[in-house]
């Protein structure tokens, strides 16, 4: 199998040959996951319906469309540049002969582990009205002013520097899982360069791009950190306003119901445009010829090392600043690994248990598909969509009246993650999914194996970049997670973005550092990781 | 073929790193318990943390502390109902407090402890009482301006030479705590008026206070609406250079309100005693002096003095506002998204 066989077949279905009903194995456990996964949806129901019709009046308030206005544009800009990002990179990074090709791909997707709001306080303190850059410009005599910085161009610029690797991640898997000999064949058919990317590359990315873009819209829904610091006001300020200010949750349950059916509409369009019908009829691609560069050389690396600065350097430089300033006045830096060793623990459990949630729901939707996969793959995405605090209050709501003895648990805490994260896994799942023929599935079944020994022995090491990719992505968006860790997690349970919130919200940017770096630290080196894992596969 | 693309883990091993912890995790809190206090501070970690700890320490009771936004515990408390493991509530401000009294999920206070702080800092019903005071007050860019340039009321912000220059936080817990207390003070149409005129004059609208501080000293704005305490800890992170101070107006402004931190113990508490040895040992001299040196609030039990850099408690003069009052923020809300200040 080592050897490259240029003899691979691509099928194309464009209607599937038969659909199987799904089997026990696979239905009740995502019957299961959507059972989990309407809670918060039955919590905002109950709480909105509590609403007086003062209420419903707000709802159609112009103020309340300006709000989804202004959160729709956000959402659809930050995707839009995400995207326009991530391809170049992604493209770059995988198949061409880009001087320093690794490190470059370890580099660009390393944004992913800034907290957004981390994130937000850098971007504010650098490129802000009076930010570091207008600073140095100043001082070389450029006037630059840029007054109109908060609001809508803050907030697209953070969010576009934390959500792009979502897209960057998954368009690599696509380029990386698809055969060439796709693109040769088109070649030698006659298809220019450019024909054969358009006919043969756009449409097996398209789910790899879409998964990743439906990501990115719904974290930006989704978000408060970079919103909140760069005064941007969209639906989740105004949701964490009405918690705040006048402890009204019904205003904001009805608020997040909106939230909800927006979301709804994200994954509706995702879905409409269809999923990838290309299978790959044996296991081992060849890996491509890298594409030559050329002169093109300096402008690609000229991007990468723009992005890397934006995203990573920037971050660092601000943050070991700000370490060494609170260490030039004296201040004691008390760094326990406690946090860490909480940190680490949370995101691996809410790694391996939304994988394992998100497997049955992905194998439902890519094998199965029907209506009721599409129920449930959409309510993960509600859960995703929903800011932290909302799905925080859901579970304490449910678990303090109705199971009291799990409330305020690490199971709790996890099952939340769980609840939260689902799309993220269920995205590369159900891409990676696409791209293996349910024939070998089948094939093993006439073989007589059982249901179960096929999903174990055929189904996931077929999808195991799909499963490593999942577990990854999972375990980086906990690391950061914070409001449904404050309020959900074991009293005394402090992670490390616990840390760095409570000495952040106070102005002890000093004192954020230390965990902050820490918690950089630990991302990436678990990001090299996966990357490494990905080459060793490649090789092997 | 399948077999080799994954490297083989026995069983044994993913039972025991996957499975157990939780099956613990879950299990671990139906074990026996010494009595304990849980507390839900809304009153940040690294400001508060070291003192609770000391109570610990020093009166053996054991605590369990989560630290959150006041508003998001307070909302947290509602959503557990009588299951709530919560027995003492720390708020950073009067109105969360107010609120929860209100939700009637507060007990009443022996007389005892509530008298030693003045009446304004407590609440009329004795349901919770004011442990540090926080004073409202307008910190200004040092190399812009100097306090003689700064006018005698809030009210004179207004005026059209403030345009582009002030910073605000109308998102903020503590901004809207002050424009309730207007309300109180002014009634709604001149608090409405400040507002359409603030409004004029294109204030910035910062996230917290925090932020507010920083930008100030960034030069980014020349005047800015804050909590007292906070321009402290950029002295003691930045030093003495840092270029903002604060100021007071003179005599009893609306400007000047002071709001406070406080505690109320819980409806369901399930050891009310122990969580009174908590409040009595905030309001003792002990923690009084912490709040003075360490959080740079004003200590509001008679005998202990603010940090020499702050001006006394007694030489403010405040407007008269009752902060049972505060929670009323409703009215507030709608006034500013009248107004479209939200």
């Amino acid at each position: 199998m080592a050897v490259a066989l240029p003899s691979t077949f691509a099928l194309r279905r464009e209607v599937p040959v038969r659909r199987q009903p799904p089997g026990p194995l696979v239905l009740l456990p995502s019957l299961v996951v959507a059972g989990m996964l309407l809670l918060p949806v039955v919590y905002l129901g109950v709480r909105a319906a509590g609403a007086d019709e003062g209420i419903w009046r707000l709802l159609v308030h112009p103020r309340t469309a300006r709000i989804l206005l202004h959160t729709v544009l956000l959402a659809a800009a930050v995707t839009a540049s995400a995207v326009a990002i991530a391809l170049p990179l992604a493209w770059l990074t995988t198949r061409t002969d880009l001087p320093g090709a690794r490190l470059w791909s370890t580099l660009t997707v390393l944004p992913l582990v800034v907290p957004s709001y981390v994130s937000g306080i850098i971007v504010a303190t650098v490129f802000g009205p009076a930010g570091m850059v207008h600073h140095l410009l100043d001082r070389l005599g450029i006037a630059f002013r840029p007054e109109g910085f908060y609001g809508f161009p803050g907030a697209w610029v953070t969010l576009t520097l934390v959500t792009y690797p979502y897209v960057l991640l998954s368009a690599r898997a696509g380029l990386r899982g698809m055969d060439p000999a796709l693109e040769e064949a088109a070649r030698t058919l006659g298809d220019g360069g450019w024909r054969a990317f358009r006919r043969i590359t756009v449409p097996h990315l398209r789910p790899w791009v879409g998964a990743g873009a439906m990501l990115v819209a719904l974290y930006v829904l989704s978000d408060f950190g970079a919103v909140s610091m760069m005064q941007f006001e969209s639906f989740t300020t105004a949701i964490y306003l009405q918690y705040q200010a006048s402890f009204n949750r019904h205003y904001a349950a009805v608020l997040s119901l909106v939230l909800v059916a927006l979301a709804s509409l994200v994954v509706l369009l995702e879905d409409r445009r269809g999923r990838g019908r290309f299978h790959r009829l044996r296991g081992t691609p060849r890996t491509s010829r890298p594409q030559r560069l050329g002169r093109w050389r300096w402008p690609a690396l000229a991007l990468c090392a723009l992005v890397t600065l934006l995203g990573v350097l920037v971050p660092l430089g601000v943050i070991a600043y700000w370490l060494v300033v609170g260490m030039r006045q004296g201040m004691l830096l008390a760094l326990t690994l406690r946090p860490a060793v909480h940190s680490l623990y949370a995101s691996l459990l809410a790694a391996g248990t939304t994988v394992a949630a998100a497997l049955p729901v992905a194998i439902l939707s890519a094998r199965h598909g029907g209506r009721l996969a599409a129920a449930i793959s959409g309510l993960t995405y509600a859960g995703f969509a929903l800011p932290g605090i909302v799905l925080a209050l859901s579970l304490v709501f449910f678990a303090a009246r109705y199971v009291p003895f799990v409330y305020q648990t690490l199971g709790l805490l996890v099952f939340a993650y769980t609840v939260h994260f689902l799309p993220q896994a269920l995205g590369p799942l159900r891409a990676g999914l696409a791209q293996v023929s349910p024939s070998q599935e089948e094939a093993a079944r006439t073989l007589g194996r059982s249901a179960f020994q096929v999903l174990r022995t055929v189904t996931v090491p077929l999808v195991r970049p799909g499963v490593v990719a999942a577990a990854a992505l999972v375990f980086l968006t906990t690391m950061k997670e914070l409001p449904a860790t404050l309020l959900l997690s074991p009293t005394g349970f402090d992670t490390l973005a616990t840390r760095i919130w409570s000495a952040a919200t106070e102005g002890f940017f000093a004192r954020a550092a230390a965990p902050a770096l820490l918690l950089l630290a630990l991302s990436s080196l678990s990001l090299w990781l996966l990357l490494a894992q990905e080459r060793w596969r490649e090789k092997g | 073929m399948t077999g080799s693309c994954l490297p083989k883990v026995p069983k044994p091993v993913v039972l025991l790193v996957v499975v157990l912890p939780l099956l613990l995790a879950v299990l671990a809190p139906l074990g026996a318990q010494p009595v304990t206090v849980t507390v839900y501070s809304g009153r940040n970690q690294e400001l508060v943390g070291p003192l609770l700890e000391r109570f610990a320490e020093a009166r053996g009771v054991r605590l369990r502390v989560r630290y959150g936004e006041t508003a998001e515990l307070a909302a947290t408390i509602m959503e557990e109902g009588t299951n709530s493991p919560a027995d003492v509530y720390f708020a950073q401000d009067a109105g969360a407090l107010g609120a929860l009294a209100y939700a009637g999920r507060l007990q009443r206070l022996p007389a005892a402890l509530l008298q030693k702080v003045e009446p304004r800092f407590r609440s009329g019903e004795g349901m919770w009482v004011g442990v540090s005071g926080r004073a409202r007050v307008v910190a200004y860019n040092t190399r812009r301006l100097s306090s003689r340039d700064l006018p005698a009321s809030i009210r004179d912000f207004t005026d059209a030479r403030w345009r582009g220059r002030m910073g605000w936080a109308p998102t903020n817990g503590s901004f809207q705590a002050h424009v309730t207390a207007m309300r109180l003070l002014w009634g709604n149409e001149r608090t409405r008026e400040w507002l359409l005129g603030m409004k004029a004059n294109a204030p910035r609208a910062y996230r917290n206070n925090t932020a507010i501080v920083a930008a100030l000293g960034a030069g980014e704005i020349d005047v800015g609406f804050v909590n007292h305490y906070y321009l402290f800890r950029f002295l003691q992170e930045r030093g003495e250079g840092f270029p903002v101070r604060n100021y007071y107006f003179p005599g009893p402004d609306a400007g000047n309100l002071i709001n406070v931190a406080g505690v109320g113990i819980l409806d369901t508490a399930r050891s009310s005693a122990a969580a009174l040895r908590l409040v009595e040992y905030l309001l003792s001299s002990e923690a009084q002096r912490y709040f003075a040196a360490e959080t740079f609030e004003y200590p509001l039990v008679a005998g202990v003095p603010a940090h020499p850099l702050l001006r006394p408690l007694a030489q403010l003069s405040t407007p008269r506002v009752d902060l049972n009052h505060l929670q009323a923020l409703e009215e507030t809300l709608r006034l500013m998204r009248e107004t479209g200040v939200l």
